[in-house]
């Protein structure tokens, strides 16, 4: 893990939307390195690097492991402002929201 | 051991077809689904159906039906599988868009075919009866008042069962569950207990990894230099092959483009999943957090571990009402200096809203930007700030006169605001809202109405 700089050169993500709730996928590369980015990767990083986009009164972000799949899921509800249907946001699905994740540095 | 063939024929209503004919041409399927309602679909076509009582199904239903009705059934020779067609084109309408088939069927030269239309999750008049029902946004549907369009129940698998039971080669639905239309073919080939919760588990899974048709074959995940997809401008579906145990194979037509590994499985296992051990839909409360992928071969990926509990009491209602309007406009700015005149215009248009009494629910502006102006050269001047930037002002308003005015503001800047503003563009829509509740079963019935093509 040393020789990389950012959560993009190890994993890979997907962002989902239901109402104005994101689930964000992170997903290691390399089944070897799960057990370091589950560890790293916890409820307060995530919700730091979105402290702009989330309601500090709202709802906590939660993670889910899938260690067989070298996997986590993140779940932000309330991001999405209002959701698909009302939000006033360029990209109101929030489909972009784990490339920003990925930005993080390790 | 018997096994079937299930192919993803679009992922949303204005999805590719080319792949889904190529599916249905070399994917020896069984059946082919296509999937075409989010969450608020189904209140645009009610909308459109109030001023075409024959409309109010998929824009594509036809274009669709055209293309692939010659595949269906056994085939000339009834060589290749028999494929049949699952669909929730029928959106607000599934009585005109089974009516619509079969005109097309009997213009291609067609008879034969059977096309059964599914009614009955439209409860729009039955929660009319229970104005006092509180939706989870907290208003009641007394509120909403005749801003209400749509209420429609997400069904199980359970309609379509009673239609290929009744030998239907196409089923058109109005809102289902996306997972329980690919459910359902598996409980009715393979006759599982509509309670055996493990089965059930491992069939929605499947309709869950292929519901959204591209994005498991290679689509909505490529990062050049980081994850490589080839050929995406021809993407292949996927189709999942299953056994009677419910453990499924994933792949694509070979020679198609895009990619199928564990990669692109796992993300869409977890595409728009939150608690993986909970995965709620009508026909089962599925368990997919032991679920492991293995590839078989290249673009082949052996799928196994979901299970799952019984399923939900209630069945979800989507409800669609109107919830006034999006006003937005749009200028650019280049050269040195854009981002200090955008932030300039930005801070305008605000104080000119306020000025003016506009009255906006919420509000929202920002810059947007990198070589719309001045081509690629010119962009690559830019140091430390971008070389232009695009003001976007959007603003949510009780009224459309107000959310008119949004725009209007945004394009006064021409004249009125800074230095060398370009572009711009306005733009207003109704904002169409989707809301839910939850109904106990028993005011739902479901009606199977079969007709074959003269």
């Amino acid at each position: 893990m040393s020789t990389h700089t950012k959560l993009r050169d190890i994993a890979h993500s997907r962002t989902g939307d239901k109402g104005d709730t994101s689930n964000i996928s992170v997903i290691a590369f390399d089944s070897a390195d799960y057990p370091r980015l589950a560890q790293w990767l916890t409820v307060e990083r995530v919700t730091a690097h979105f402290a702009e986009l989330l309601d500090p009164a709202g709802p906590p972000v939660r993670r889910y492991e899938l260690a067989q799949l070298g996997a986590l899921n993140f779940v932000l509800p309330g991001i999405l402002r209002g959701g698909v249907t009302r939000s006033l946001a360029l990209d109101a699905h929030g489909k972009t929201l784990g490339a920003a994740l990925l930005d993080l540095e390790l | 051991m018997k096994t079937i063939r299930i192919g993803a024929g679009a992922g949303y209503s204005g999805d590719r077809i080319e792949p889904a004919i190529e599916l249905a041409q070399q994917g020896e399927l069984d059946y082919l689904v296509f999937e075409c309602l989010a969450e608020r679909t189904i209140a645009l076509a009610q909308q459109a159906r109030l001023l075409d009582p024959h409309g109010g199904f998929d824009p594509l239903l036809g274009e669709r039906m055209r293309r692939v009705l010659p595949y269906v059934g056994p085939g000339a020779d009834g060589t290749r599988r028999r494929l049949r067609i699952i669909t929730n084109m029928g959106a607000a309408n599934p009585l005109g868009a089974a009516s619509e088939i079969r005109r097309i069927a009997a213009e291609l030269g067609l008879p034969g075919i059977k096309v059964a239309a599914l009614t009955g999750d439209d409860v729009l008049a039955t929660l009319q009866q229970w104005p006092e029902q509180t939706l989870d946004n907290g208003a009641t549907l007394s509120e909403l008042g005749d801003r209400l369009i749509s209420a429609n129940a997400y069904v199980g698998a359970e309609g379509i069962v009673q239609a290929l039971q009744a030998d239907a080669d196409i089923v058109v639905t109005g809102r289902v569950a996306d997972p329980s239309l690919f459910l359902a073919p598996q409980l009715f080939e393979f006759g599982w207990r509509v309670d055996d919760w493990t089965l059930l588990g491992r069939g929605t899974l499947v309709g869950h990894l292929l519901e959204c048709a591209g994005q498991i074959s290679g689509g909505y995940f490529a990062d050049p230099g980081v994850k490589e997809v080839p050929e995406l401008d021809r993407l292949g579906f996927p189709l999942a092959e299953i056994d009677a145990m419910g453990h499924a194979v994933i792949s694509k037509v070979a020679g198609s483009g895009g990619r199928i590994d564990t990669a692109t499985c796992t993300e869409q296992l977890l595409y728009e999943v939150h608690d993986p051990a909970a995965y709620l839909t009508p026909d089962v409360t599925a368990d997919f957090s032991q679920v492991t992928f293995q590839a078989l071969d290249q673009d082949e990926v052996q799928v196994r571990g979901a299970s799952g509990r019984a399923r939900p009491e209630a069945l979800k209602v989507s409800v669609g009402f109107l919830d006034g309007w999006i006003g937005e406009g749009q200028m650019s700015y280049g050269g040195p200096g854009a981002v200090a005149r955008g932030r300039l215009a930005e801070a305008i248009v605000r104080k000119r809203l306020q000025l003016t009494g506009v009255a906006c629910d919420d509000i929202r502006s920002e810059l947007i930007g990198v070589s719309a102006l001045h081509g690629d050269d010119l962009a690559q001047r830019a140091q430390g700030e971008p070389w232009e930037v695009r003001l976007r002002v959007a603003a949510r308003c009780a009224t459309k006169n107000d959310a008119v005015r949004i725009g209007n503001e945004v394009e006064t800047l021409y004249t009125n605001g800074p230095y060398g503003g370009g572009g711009a563009s306005k733009s207003v829509r109704q904002v169409v809202a989707v809301a839910s509740l939850l109904l106990p079963r028993d005011a739902v019935a479901l009606q199977v109405h079969l007709e074959e093509v003269a």
